[in-house]
Order: C-alpha cells, then structure tokens, then sequence
C-alpha cells in the first residue's frame, strides 16, 4: 500500500476500522455443525461480511466482528443459527 | 512566436489548450461564454485532445472537474458571476482535496438586478475557499497566467487549484494582441501533471470520509502552507517565464514607477491598467505618485504591503464592496500594514455595478488624497454627487 | 447464478461503522462480488460515508471518492472522462447514492450525466429516508410514514423514480432489493457489461429508519417485494422485464399479500393501527398500489 505525501482526509484500508466490533453484541449467533445444510444464505446474507465459507461448504462466523444483528439465524430456514444472549460483564 | 489578435476569453481558451489538459468541464455564463465556445473550436478542430464534458450547471462542472483531477487528470473550467457563487461548495472541495483545478473565472456583478458587467464581488465572496486568485489587466496577461498558474497550482508544494480572475467586457470581449509562444515551447515550460494523490485500483485509498477536529485542523494548516509557498513560488515561475518568454507582468504585486513615490495607488485588475494612464498624466504634473497593482489576492501578499507602506501613504480602489465593513483590498490591506509602518491608508468603492472607472476618475480619486480632501473611506463618484 | 457460485470477493471490510443489519453494506457486498476490485466508487452524503470509517482509516477496499451531496453524477462524469483519457476502459465508476441524494438533491447532475450518456453505473440505495441525518422524509418516502419531518405520517406518494430514469432511455435501468441477492448481482453484473448510463435502484430496509429489529433486514425486502410495495425489473433499451416474484404478480399468477403485512412489521406505520386501526389510509394505501400494478400491466405485460 502506497501513503501520498499530501496532508488532506485521505484513508487507507483497515480490517476493523471501528474497532472490534463484535462488542457491540448482545446476542451472539451460534451454528449448530449437526443442522447446517450448508444453503449459504447465512454467508450470503451478512450485512457484515463476517460469515465466512469454507471449501467444504461449511461456515464460520468471525466474532471479532459480528455485531450480532441477528439476520443470519432469522434467514437459516433450517434453524441451525440460534441468537444467545452474551454472558454478562 | 506568433501574434494573435483577439479577445480575452478567446485568449484564455487557447492558453488553456495549449496547457494540454486531459478533462474540460464548463457550463455557458454571459460573459464566459465565448470562451467555452472557443474550446468548443478546438475540439472540432482537434487541437483540443482532452475531453470535453457540456455538463448541466456550474456545480457539476466544478465537480466533474474534482473527479477528473482526482482521477489523476489535468483539469481545466471556466464560469463567472452566479456560475461562481453556484460553484461554492465545490470550490471548497477541491482546495481541501488539493486538487489542482485551474478556472478562469470572468469577473461579473451579482445580480439581482441582472447586470452583467464588471465587478469583483463574485471572486471576492470565494476568497476563504483556498483558491489561489489572480486578477489581470491585459489579454496578454490572461494568456501568460493560464499557463503559469497551471504550473504554480501542480507544484508539489502547492497542490492547490487556481483562479484566474479578469474584468467583464473590458478584457472578456476586448480584443488586444497577444503574443502566443509555440506549442513546444509550453511543453518545455509545463510538465506533465503528477498528481499529490489519485484514486487507483491498484492502491485503493478513500477520500473524505469522517475526519475529527485535530486532523481537520491539520488539513487546513497544510493549505495555508501552501498558499505560502505559493508566494515565494508565484514569482520564481514568473521570472522563469520572463527568461523564456521576455514577458513580465509582475508577481504578486506590479510595481509601476513607485522609485520615489510619496503616495502609491493600488488596484486590482482592468482599473490597474487604466491606472497606469493616470499614473503617467499624474508624474506630468510632478506629482510623486506610483501604483501597485495587486496580481494575487490569494496568497495576500502582506510582506508586499509592508513594503509599500513603510515607503509611502497607499490609495487604494476597489471594484467591490464587503458590504458592512468595507473594500476588501483597502481592509487587508491595512490588516497587513497594522504594527508595521505608519503609512496612512486611504480606501475609495469605485465601478461597482460595472461602472466605467476612466483615468480622469483616478487623477481626480488621487488628486483628492494629495491635496488632503479626502476621508479615510469613502464611495467615489456616486450618482448626484 | 446460485448462491454458492457468488464470488468470494470483498470490498466492504469487517469492523465498519455500519448500524447492525444495515442493508447498504449488504447491497454493497452483493454490488462488488459482481463488479470486483476494478472499480471506483463515488460516495455523496448518505449513511455510505459513515460506513466508510474514521479517517485515517477506511472500511473500503476499493478506491472511495467522497463528493458533496448534490455531486454524484457529476463527479462520476469527471473521473469517467479521466479515465476514457487515460485509456483505462476496463474500470468500472460506480456512483452509489441513498435516495436522497438521487431522487432529491442529486437528480439534475444524474439527469445530466444520464442525458450525456456517461459510461458509468448509478446505483442508488433506496432507504426510503434521510436516514444519515437521522430519518427525515424524501420523495421517495411512502405515503403515511412516519419520520421527523412527517411526524403524523408524509402526506404525498412517493416519486416514481424509475419512470424517470426511462424517460432518459438509457441502454438499462433495473429494480432490485437486497433480500434478493441473486438478482442483485445479475443485474449489476449485466450492468457492468453495458457501455452507457446505467441505473439501478435497490430497496434497503432501513432498521432504525423503518422501525424494526434489526435481524429483519431481508424479511422486510422480501414482504416489500411480496406485497408489491416494491417491484423487481429491469429496462433493456426500452423493454420492461419484471422478474421473480413481481413478474408472478405482473402476470397475475400469484397474488400479492395485502400491504398491511408489510407495514405492521414496522414501526414507521404504527400510526396507522395503533390505538386504531386508519381504515382511510391503509385503503388509500391499498388501492394506490393495487393502481401502480394496473399502470405496470398496462404498460409492460406482454401479450
């Protein structure tokens, strides 16, 4: 990545710009491996982004990040996403 | 070398041709008009390359313009009057994006009513958006600061964009003789433009987003730096052109027969030059009077006034008004002058509306100061007076 | 194309300053899995460029320019022009605006740039709000909403904004939502393979704007869709298409789920049936949709 030399509001690309996000959470979603029929809507419907997919069709979820809104589970037609509420403190 | 007979905004278009840009964006405004039409000669004459965008407003020109050159393209507009005033926002936007948009901008009265003769209160109102600003007095000036000023604003410490302020009519649609060099000898003069930054998919970057106070304050210091450098840099490209070209118009301030001068008259744009006819006619009387006609509003050349006060007492015209304080050439100027020298300062609001402001106004505005009539402010020759 | 052959590709980075369940990030997602990383995009106000992140930082990966709210078509013109100059004319410009930069403030410098056939695509995500400034309405608000400008409810119908892009005639316009990805990014990606001004306009359920949990986002798209609140075509050189589910409805196969569905899913309408039911403007709504439908068969059902 190339910095211009030029003092104005120029950005550079950064994994976590806001921070770590995924303690904006209050519910977390959690896959259960044993129902996930890999249908990628979960993956595909992350506004996010934090839904990863893996060769074998299986997904993980990036927790650093996830805000926990919740689109995932309300779009798993099988019900393998479940919204948790985040341990206290 | 050769010579070409014609107007100023005719003048102005071929300058900017000759410059190469890659990206015209300009909207028709009386009296800018023949000049977008004279690059519109140029491209179908194919002496204009670059390409040539008809937006729909001013606005979209200067913006157009801001995507252009942050997409690493030489960029070059022209407006006047309300086209200026509609592009405010804009000309803000490229001052802090540094891009170096260059605009000849045709000094016009601000309606309502409609008027569409010279006055200096559409530049005046931009003079807070980090443009550089130039005003001429001469079609050969205007050609000769098109080109300068394309390389003044892509200097690596510069990167600003520049405006080249001239009078309504008296240079817009005037035609006078211009010296026009060969499209070699511009080359040699103006490189290629590189720019500070541009948008590049392989190197993706984001322009403007949020920014905070303590960077948004770095922001604007690195573009009063600029302006700055501007100043030292303003009269190095100028006597690089004179060397080139054997033409001077003066950097930041043309000094005209000041050697001696007890009083000097300060003026920007077509009223300088007439003042050089009253200057003459006033030295013939055996008056010690000289002019400085001031070529950069923006950077304001305080270092200049300083001079010039300390040397002698200053009358200074303007063709523009700050309604609620007072002519914005005599104001800065005596904000330059405060702790500095004693010189008295003497401020007169003259062609507004695009009034004629002939020689013998200027005698009469001088004489009235020499011979102590005159109040330290005051509006000259206003109807009924 | 399937879900699981959507590229991998993306350009919108974890850790953003987007709310939770916002659809902008999740139409720009599906916009850059179909135009890839050859692309520059134009941002005019809009919750876009809160998204982007604090500076020095950005959450694009992609070259962003930030222009002034009126700006987009034009500044989008200027980097067009740039580039035809340079010879680059594999990158794609992407002008990507919220609805009211395109249907308010921004639509005579995208009317301009549409008229001058500039090669670009214009997407604009249509949350139906100012949502950046904190919900105010737009011209392309629905009728009876609420937001802080119409706090009983906005008392016009909407702007038909892609009668408007038709009238220009450019080679394509299209439809979309984002609770339909698939058909977000065949479009975008036809889009991409069209010289010309393109346009497309995306339905992004707003979940603090529209007043509803955030986990609803595609819910909510899909009843829009369903309900015929939204309609999903595209415009190929002055032919209509609707596609899924509004092509059913178009063509009477299916009928639309009354709009009361969609607007007890959200807070926005409320006031429509709490403490009772606005027997008057929930029919207004009705029958104003019911006539948008007859106007589109009239025009766009093929025989």
């Amino acid at each position: 990545m190339k910095k211009y030399d030029v003092v104005t509001s120029i950005s550079y690309p950064k994994k976590g710009a806001m921070g770590k996000t995924g303690s904006w959470r209050v519910f977390k979603p959690k896959l259960d491996k044993n129902k996930c029929v890999k249908c990628l809507q979960c993956w595909v419907f992350c506004p996010e982004g934090v839904i990863t997919k893996n060769k074998d069709g299986t997904i993980d979820i990036d927790y650093e990040y996830c805000k926990g809104c919740g689109v995932c589970a309300n779009v798993c037609k099988v019900k393998a996403i479940i919204m948790e509420r985040e341990a206290e403190g | 070398m050769k010579v070409m007979i014609d107007t100023g905004n005719y003048v102005a278009a071929k300058a900017a041709v000759m410059a190469k840009p890659d990206v015209i964006a300009a909207y028709p405004i009386t009296p800018q008009t023949t000049l977008v039409e004279g690059i519109a000669r140029y491209v179908a004459t194919g002496e204009f390359k670059g390409e040539y965008i008809c937006v729909e407003s001013e606005h979209s020109a200067m913006s157009a313009c801001i995507g252009a050159s942050a997409a690493g393209s030489r960029t070059f507009t022209a407006t006047s009057s309300h086209g200026l005033l509609l592009m405010h926002e804009m000309l803000h936007w490229a001052a802090l994006a540094r891009l170096p948009v260059i605009m000849c901008n045709i000094n016009r009265v601000v309606g309502p009513g409609w008027n569409i003769w010279a006055d200096q209160n559409d530049s005046i109102a931009q003079r807070d958006t980090g443009w550089i600003q130039f005003y001429c007095s001469s079609n050969q000036e205007i050609f000769d600061t098109v080109l300068q000023s394309f390389k003044l604003g892509e200097h690596k410490k510069v990167g600003l964009p520049v405006m080249i302020n001239y009078d309504a009519f008296v240079l817009s649609h005037t035609s006078m003789p211009v010296y026009v060099p060969e499209q070699k000898e511009v080359d040699d003069f103006l490189p290629s433009f590189k720019p500070l930054w541009k948008l590049d998919v392989d190197n993706p970057i984001t322009f403007g987003n949020i920014i905070g106070p303590a960077y948004y304050e770095k922001v604007r210091k690195a573009m009063q730096d600029a302006h700055e450098a501007a100043k030292t840099l303003v009269p190095e490209i100028a006597k690089e052109w004179k060397n080139k070209f054997g033409r001077y118009h003066g950097d930041l301030v043309e000094r005209y027969k000041c050697e001696g001068a007890e009083y000097i008259l300060m003026a920007m744009g077509a009223i300088g030059a007439e003042s050089k006819v009253a200057i003459d006619n006033l030295r013939a009387e055996g008056l010690k009077i000289g002019l400085a006609r001031v070529r950069t509003f923006r950077p304001f050349p305080a270092e200049e006034m300083i001079k010039l006060g300390k040397q002698a007492d200053l009358i200074v015209i303007d063709r523009n008004i700050s309604i609620g304080s007072e002519g914005a050439l005599f104001n800065e100027t005596k904000a330059s002058l405060y702790n500095k020298s004693d010189a008295k300062v003497h401020g007169f609001i003259a062609g507004l509306g695009g009034k004629d402001v002939t020689y013998q106004d200027i005698q009469n505005i001088c004489k009235k100061v020499i011979n102590g009539k005159a109040k330290d402010f005051e509006w000259y020759g206003l109807e009924g007076d | 194309m399937a879900i699981k052959d959507l590229p991998d590709i993306e350009c919108v980075i974890p850790g953003s300053a987007a709310c939770p369940g916002c659809p902008a990030t999740l139409g720009l997602r599906m916009v850059f899995k179909a135009l890839g990383k050859n692309t520059i995009m134009v941002v005019p106000a809009c919750c876009t460029a809160v998204i982007e992140s604090l500076y020095p930082n950005t959450s694009f990966d992609v070259p962003v320019m930030n222009i002034a709210f009126e700006a987009a078509a034009a500044g989008a013109s200027g980097i067009e022009a740039a580039l035809r100059k340079q010879g680059k004319k594999d990158t794609t410009v992407l002008a990507w605006a919220g609805d009211g930069g395109t249907y308010d403030i921004g639509i005579q410098a995208l009317s301009g740039a549409l008229e001058r056939g500039t090669n670009f695509i214009y997407i604009c995500y249509n949350n139906q709000i100012y949502s950046n400034t904190g919900i105010q309405r737009s011209g392309a608000t629905p009728y009876a909403a609420w937001t802080t400008t119409t706090v009983t409810g906005k008392t016009e119908f909407r702007k038909e904004m892609g009668d408007i892009i038709m009238a220009h005639h450019i080679p394509y316009s299209a439809q979309a939502c984002v609770s339909y990805p698939e058909d977000l990014y065949n479009k975008v990606k036809k889009a991409k393979s069209i010289k010309g001004p393109k346009y497309i306009e995306i339905l992004a359920p707003c979940p603090p704007g529209w007043r509803f949990s955030m986990d609803k986002t595609v819910e909510i798209g899909a009843l829009a869709v369903e309900t015929g609140a939204w309609a999903l075509y595209e415009c190929e050189n002055d032919v209509v298409t609707f596609n899924g589910k509004s092509k059913l409805i178009l063509e009477k196969k299916i009928e639309p789920k009354p709009i009361e569905e969609w607007m007890k899913q959200q807070g926005r309408f409320r006031h429509l049936f709490k403490p009772e039911r606005d027997e008057k403007r929930i029919k207004e709504i009705q029958e104003h949709i019911n006539q948008v439908w007859e106007r589109y068969r009239k025009c766009y059902l093929r025989k």
